[in-house]
């Protein structure tokens, strides 16, 4: 079996939570993680009468989430999806069917790809099921216990086009998704908790070919998740089309532990959803003003910080993660007040997490500039920016109250040869080419200087001993 | 027959108590409800605890100490609201319908839940799992359906006032049948929220009355605008009551060809609309010929689109959060089982007509296609009402028929809203009103039909014609 | 005109509609179903093209709800409603199949 042969093709569906007060149609709180059935009332229990009314807020968050997609933000209108379960109060679902209030977008890659957005709709969310028995797997269940406090969350639904032709970039995909979600304050778009929930539309042809049928893999509690699962379902596939099997239209589940999918319903037989539209709730057509209302308050995206931040410090690879840790701000900030712009982005990536505590721009800043002009070394600046993260304050002060003053070349030196007379059998080994022991030489003079070392600087030293 | 105009002047002006019209009113229920079978809950109790507060003056209003009858299938908080089905039995919902409220803040003293065909699916109120309730003029016959046990319960005097809902008739066909006034007001007039939903873009609450006064007093009280429902016009309506004296001089009336000529029009029903016509000559109005060709297809659409709406809004009666549960081994079989069990057949009729509407396939053919007819009676409505102020046709096609006579074809008891349906589809109000007696002696109803928000044009012209036969 | 309805499409919305028929309801609402939609006919064979379809009687849009908190009800009282109850949730029978 050869995987080369074959084209891979992903489409994501991708459900977030928005992060509104209320629900969709009922005032009840938009909260998770509450004692079951406490945020419930009439309407999004279902109960017989009850009457649903649109959430301004759901409508807003949808429209700017499709402005930051690039999508043609429309009027539209809602339907209802007709099937029984017991977890969907009314036993229909209030979504949005041939009139999205998004449709026709694009979401472009950090690598510079572009995926195409066919919809980006409203629904409701479901409640929650937990499976009693049988090791809480719904095959094997006993019974069944509803819990509706989710029933009624409002939902945008972001179904991508077939444009995804690696795992790497259906990661790609999701990551910058989450990142847009989080950044215009539509949903938290966690994985762990399911406010951003992705499903994977998966499938393999031989290029030129058409299309191949497609399985749609649920169950994906994280970006690895959807990276691991893509690829296993890569395998099965085409060891199925290879040995001349076909593939049958399904759901799977990704099952983490065991690294693999296992099939689910059948979509042979396709669900007669009976969607018309719901006789309760009137169309919603936001004018012109409501739109540029909406987009005056659309905060700057991902990319445009990522570009931003990259004309700035030069850098490359650390201005996404840096950008993903909601830094970028503080970094340019930090450069503005003079502050060195390789060291800041250098910190920002890798000694700081997303909070940056107590740190502001201009100790940052002074941080940065100390190490530049050589008064701190690396390893003494990330200790004293442990402590403005902490504790905020000075980087001067802190470092001199540390006893970091800068160490002379003279003192340097006498210290690495006090190191190498201490372990004349590890100088030996270090002379004869055995490099394992650097860090037993680095760590010795770290340990004599109090971390007034710079590491770089005793490693040269060290070689310039051993060649002499 | 006291009014309810009259029992609130009394009550406000201390003249009587409360109390004294409840027992009067309860006594009549105690002489009758055993023949008619109008109700399926007399709230004795909590009627009594009502009056008593209006009588300590706690409750004031427009209706204080006047007796209302409820259809049940208006939600009533902590008060059994079954709409007449097996599957809601003992169900007491944790809410008060927005109507509901209003009447309670108006001083209303309800006096029981009214029987109806179960989910409002009928034109007899056969179609009762608590059994039928029987025409007060004639026990041998039905009151009309599905607000049969209102309509029924105004006319046997169990009450000055009930509230029934419309769906395709169901307030304006039994009132015809029972010969009192029955009115559905213009779509979006008065809040659905607690109404429990039969098919939700037909339907709508209506008062029911002995007199024309007394319908434009409840609908003044019900009427108006609700943040709660969607679909509620936020419009200020105009006074009803006030206007109701006017006359109709220079009134454009039409009849209306397509209704007075359907299928099934008995012929004195369509003698009494003939009168109807002479008598709002005679008091002025302009009287001419008027077509609507579209209404001719209002009843065939209108059993694609209400089945097809009807099957979705009771699809959450599955036996997991409230109401009855038949037990079985998945959840699966125990919705179908608990379905099977609680619904009786019209209901299960419908649903099943709905879900073939819509289901792939055909959905164009049928509910798309009936969604286009839709629009047809609208604009050809509209354009009648360029030349016409309103209309009139008869309400229903015949007197009220025995027990049993239309349950065996479904179509026969369906051909009853024939002149009703119309009004539905357009969204636009309609009233029924007393006018004679059939060859038969029972009750006939003329119908009289107007654009959206006309109802203070329809209900004095409905006084025109009560005023005709006195 | 559409085809007649037959005994299979009437077995195929009751599985939809979740009703259990016997054969002879089966026999018996298929006829029924078949009347109706007889009479539906005329309007199945209008001629309506064109002719926008009406959802809804009334015009309105944009008809919505600003995003605040309103008290919920009370949870005893939701699940002193429900005919079975454990541990604060509603409880049913074993779910053969996961939601589509
Ligand atoms: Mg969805
Ligand atoms: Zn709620």
């Amino acid at each position: 079996m050869s995987l080369d042969d074959w084209q891979l093709v992903v489409g994501l569906e991708v459900h977030a939570e928005l992060a509104t007060n209320t629900k969709i149609f009922c005032g009840c709180a938009n909260s998770f993680g509450d004692e079951p059935n406490t945020n419930v009332c009439p309407v999004c229990l279902g109960l017989p009468g009850s009457l649903p009314v649109l959430n301004r807020s759901a409508v807003e968050f949808a429209a700017r989430l499709g402005m930051a997609l690039e999508c043609t933000v429309q009027p539209s209108v809602f339907h209802r999806k007709n099937y029984f379960y017991p977890d969907m109060p009314k036993d229909y679902q209030v979504s949005q069917y041939d009139l999205p209030i998004n449709a026709d977008g694009t979401l472009e890659l950090p690598d510079g790809s572009v995926v195409g957005i066919e919809r980006a709709h409203l629904e409701e969310d479901t409640g929650k099921t937990t499976h009693m028995g049988g090791g809480g797997r719904i095959h094997d269940a006993a019974y069944s216990l509803v819990d509706y406090n989710r029933a009624g969350v409002p939902l945008v639904e972001i179904v991508s086009r077939p444009d995804i032709r690696t795992p790497e970039q259906a990661q790609a995909y999701a990551t910058e998704l989450r990142a847009i979600l989080a950044a215009t304050g539509v949903s938290d778009a966690k994985m762990e908790e399911g406010s951003m929930r992705v499903d994977a539309n998966v499938s393999m042809h031989k290029p030129g070919e058409p299309y191949g049928t497609r399985c749609e893999i649920k169950n994906l509690n994280s970006v690895r998740s959807l990276g691991r699962a893509i690829r296993y379902e890569m395998e099965r596939q085409v060891q199925l089309l290879e040995s001349g099997e076909r593939i049958v239209q399904e759901t799977r589940h990704w099952d983490e532990d065991a690294g693999r999918t296992r099939p689910g319903r059948s979509k042979e037989q396709a669900e007669d959803y009976r969607y018309f539209q719901e006789p309760d709730l009137v169309p919603v057509a936001p004018d012109d003003e409501w739109l540029a209302s909406i987009r005056a308050a659309m905060p700057m995206l991902p990319a445009a910080r990522r570009t931003r931040l990259a004309a700035q410090t030069g850098g490359d690879v650390d201005v996404a993660l840096v950008v993903e840790r909601g830094l970028d701000d503080l970094v340019l900030e930090a450069i503005a007040a003079g502050g060195d712009p390789g060291r800041l982005l250098v910190h920002a990536s890798n000694n700081l997490s997303a909070g940056a505590g107590e740190l502001s721009a201009r100790p940052f800043a002074e941080l940065s500039k100390l190490e530049a002009t050589g008064a701190l070394t690396a390893t003494q600046a990330k200790t004293v920016l442990a402590e403005l993260v902490t504790a905020g304050g000075d980087p001067a002060a802190i470092a001199a109250t540390r006893g970091f003053e800068a160490m002379g070349d003279d003192a340097l030196a006498a210290a690495v040869d006090a190191a190498i007379a201490a372990d004349p059998e590890a100088w030996e080994k270090f002379k004869a080419g055995d490099r394992k022991v650097t860090g037993f030489f680095v760590g010795l003079v770290m340990k004599t200087t109090k971390g007034k070392a710079d590491g770089k600087a005793v490693t040269a030293l060290l070689d310039a001993r051993a060649q002499s | 027959m006291t009014t309810a105009q009259q029992i609130a002047d009394a009550v406000r002006a201390g003249e009587r108590s409360a109390s004294e019209v409840l027992e009067e009113h309860l006594a009549v229920i105690d002489e009758r409800e055993g023949d008619v079978h109008a109700f399926n809950l007399v709230m004795r109790d909590e009627a009594r605890a009502a009056a008593v507060a209006v009588d300590a003056g706690d409750r004031t209003g427009a209706l204080a100490g006047v007796p209302v009858a409820l259809k049940d299938n208006l939600c009533t908080r902590g008060i059994p609201t079954t709409c007449s089905s097996r599957i809601l039995e003992g169900w007491r919902p944790p809410y008060d319908a927005t109507v509901v409220a209003r009447l309670a803040a108006a001083g209303a003293v309800f006096v029981g839940k009214t029987n109806l065909d179960e989910f409002a699916m009928g034109s007899s109120t056969e179609n009762s799992a608590f059994g039928p309730t029987r025409n007060p003029h004639d026990l041998d016959r039905v009151p009309g359906g599905s607000s049969g046990g209102s309509a029924a319960a105004v006319a046997a005097g169990f009450a000055p006032l009930a509230l029934g809902s419309d769906t395709g008739g169901s307030i304006r066909q039994p009132a015809a049948l029972c010969g009192v006034v029955g009115l559905k007001p213009t779509y979006g007039l008065v809040s659905r929220y607690g109404l429990v939903a039969f098919a939700s873009s037909l339907d709508q609450i209506g008062p029911f009355a002995a007199t024309v006064a007394d319908a434009a007093l409840l609908l003044e009280v019900i009427a108006g605008h609700d943040p709660l429902d969607s679909t509620s016009l936020d419009r200020p309506l105009p006074p009803l009551v006030s206007g109701l004296g006017d006359g109709v001089e220079g009134l454009r009336v039409g009849v209306l060809t397509e209704l007075v000529h359907a299928e099934g029009i008995a012929p004195d029903v369509r003698r009494r609309v003939e009168a109807a016509a002479e008598a709002l000559a005679d008091a002025g109005a302009k009287v001419d010929e008027a077509s609507v060709p579209a209404a001719s297809f209002g009843l065939s659409a209108y059993y694609l689109i209400a089945p097809a709406e009807a099957s979705s809004n009771l699809a959450r009666y599955d036996g997991v959060r409230y109401g009855l549960r038949v037990d079985a081994e998945n959840t699966a079989e125990m919705n179908a089982a608990t379905r099977t069990a609680g619904f009786g057949p019209e209901v299960k009729r419908r649903i099943m007509l709905g879900t073939y509407a819509l289901s792939a396939g055909y959905y164009d053919a049928y509910y798309g296609k009936a969604q286009q007819v839709r629009t047809l009676i609208i604009r050809d409505f509209a354009a009648a009402y360029d030349s016409f102020d309103v209309l009139l046709c008869p309400t229903s096609p015949t007197t009220a028929f025995r027990l049993g006579d239309k349950t065996a074809d479904p179509m026969s008891m369906y051909l009853n809203d024939v002149c009703t349906i119309p009004s539905n589809l357009a969204g636009d109000p309609a009233i029924s009103v007393p006018f004679g007696a059939g060859d038969d002696g029972l009750p006939v109803g003329v119908q009289l039909l107007g654009p959206a928000l006309s109802e203070a044009t329809l209900l004095r012209t409905a006084a025109v014609l009560e005023g005709a036969l006195q | 005109m559409a085809a007649r309805i037959t005994t299979d499409d009437v077995a195929h919305v009751a599985r939809l509609a979740r009703l259990e028929l016997t054969d002879e309801e089966l026999v018996l609402y298929t006829e029924q179903l078949a009347g109706i939609l007889a009479h539906a006919d005329d309007v199945a064979s209008l001629d309506t093209a064109g002719v926008p379809a009406t959802a809804h009687p009334l015009p309105l849009q944009n008809v919505l709800r600003d995003d605040v908190v309103r008290p919920s009800i009370d949870r005893d009282e939701v699940l002193a409603a429900a005919p079975a109850v454990e541990d604060r949730r509603f409880r049913v029978p074993a779910i053969l199949g996961e939601a589509p």
